[in-house]
């Protein structure tokens, strides 16, 4: 058990999404607790995407609703999210960081040294006066889990952020996964990739067609999934 | 050809010496343009930045109006002003007709709406592909327009540019609000307009070139910094 002091567990009750009148997800009830990585799954297309925003309330529902269970308040502001393809500001890599911290207005010193805490976490210390769209694809998406990282939010959003990385660069960045989950932060990642989820998950959310399809342990997943697409997916057949 | 020739002469000559009055417009030219420019920017720059990042009804009547704006006869924002500023105007009382301060103003009424549309423009590229990461930040649209601004400065300069261009350029408006006064309202664009009418090439083209050359100078400048930047932010 976490200290009494969280926004865990999120849950959703009937979440839906709808686009321009095309259901994109639909009776999505979910309860997602602190402990190991939460790995989203499911083909292109399944909504996977969707739904992290959802839960980090960069959309707002179509229909249902998200809500925070813990106790403590301001839950907004205790979440981050790693975009697919990181979005860096066009500035140095130290600056990067700095942005949401003095956003969220943690004082200069403490902003510094949790940046730079930050930095040597993901490997990107010594780069700290590079400008930040000049570094390769690996070490942009590092950047971007250090800038998520050094506001110590309670859980973490990763939308894909391996999907156009190399191997060694993935590997980095799982590394960095593991190491933050391992701390506390509750991580809520979606891949394609059912080797990251093997190495990182606690938990599976299968997604299909925009409906979860199963939440399991990952263990469980994998030994005996209980849905003929969850067992053709993990064959690797094509779903669609 | 050889009026033109022993003209192009004279004015090489006039630039040379650094002749007093030609020298006293020059700066008078710059002082009034880049003031202009400034409180242009002031105003200009926030504005087209919180267009590019809010949506709200008559938003686009907004953006079409500054659209139209861009293409604001100087004679007609001249007119406006003139008639604020004149002693019957409702501005009269500030006894600005006619002093530099006039100028100022004329040209600032007409580059901010340039400045402001093409910077909405320059910053909702950037703004499309900042919006969700900094609304994941918890960023405001009025704590984005700062963070816009400053990532998109490499690109404003070049707005800053086109207004300044235009300020340093229009004759129509500084000649109404600011009369031609030799010695005190006297620019560049007036004094060349005044001179060709008078016959005296030499002084217009001295000006004409002098114009020319802020111009590119200034242009130079800019796409140095460009390149700079280029190479920094990659």
């Amino acid at each position: 058990m976490r200290a009494p002091d969280t926004i865990l567990p999120l849950r959703t009750d009937g979440l839906g999404f709808t686009a321009g009148g095309v259901p994109i997800l639909a009776d999505v009830d979910l309860t997602i607790e602190a402990g190991a990585p939460t790995l989203v799954i499911g083909p292109n297309g399944a909504g996977k995407s969707v739904l992290l925003r959802l839960l980090h309330g960069l959309l707002a529902p179509s229909a249902g609703c998200v809500a925070w269970d813990g106790p403590a308040p301001n839950p907004e502001r205790r979440q981050a999210m790693v975009f697919q393809r990181p979005v860096l500001l066009r500035r140095s890599v130290l600056a990067n960081t700095l942005y949401p911290l003095r956003l969220a207005r943690i004082a200069g010193d403490e902003s510094e040294m949790r940046a730079r805490a930050a930095l040597s976490l993901v490997g990107l210390a010594a780069l700290a006066d590079r400008p930040a769209r000049r570094l390769s694809g690996g070490e942009q998406q590092r950047l971007a889990l250090a800038r998520a990282a050094a506001l110590g939010p309670e859980i973490l959003f990763l939308d894909e952020p391996c999907a156009s990385l190399d191997p060694a660069a993935t590997r980095a960045v799982e590394e960095i996964v593991a190491t933050l989950a391992g701390r506390g932060t509750k991580i809520v990642m979606t891949t394609h990739d059912l080797g990251q989820v093997r190495r990182l998950a606690g938990d599976v959310v299968f997604l299909h067609r925009g409906r979860v399809r199963e939440h399991t342990p990952a263990a469980q997943f994998f030994a005996a999934p209980a849905s003929a697409e969850a067992t053709s997916f993990l064959r690797g057949e094509l779903l669609w | 050809m050889q009026d033109l020739a022993s003209a192009f002469a004279t004015a090489l000559a006039l630039i040379a010496a650094g002749d007093r009055s030609v020298a006293q417009i020059v700066l008078l030219s710059l002082r009034v343009s880049l003031t202009a420019l400034m409180v242009a920017a002031l105003v200009g720059l926030p504005l087209g930045a919180l267009l590019a990042v809010t949506r709200f009804p008559g938003r686009r009547v907004i953006v079409v109006v500054l659209n139209a704006l861009m293409g604001l006869p100087p004679v007609v924002a001249g007119l406006l002003i003139y008639l604020l500023l004149s002693r019957s105007g409702p501005l009269g009382p500030l006894g600005l007709l006619f002093t530099p301060t006039a100028m100022v103003i004329a040209q600032a009424v007409l580059i901010t709406p340039i400045l402001a549309a093409l910077t909405r423009q320059v910053l909702e590229g950037l703004w499309d592909e900042y919006a969700e990461q900094l609304r994941s930040f918890g960023a405001s649209a009025a704590r984005a327009v700062p963070t816009l601004l400053w990532d998109g400065r490499f690109a404003l300069l070049t707005v800053l540019l086109a207004g300044f261009g235009r300020a340093s350029a229009e004759v129509g408006a500084v000649m109404i609000v600011g009369g031609n006064i030799e010695g005190f309202t006297r620019v560049m664009t007036t004094a060349i307009a005044l001179e060709t009418s008078k016959g005296d090439l030499p002084l217009a083209l001295a000006l004409g070139m002098i114009l020319m050359l802020i111009v590119v100078a200034v242009n130079v400048l800019a796409q140095g910094l460009r390149d700079a930047a280029g190479r920094w932010t990659g």
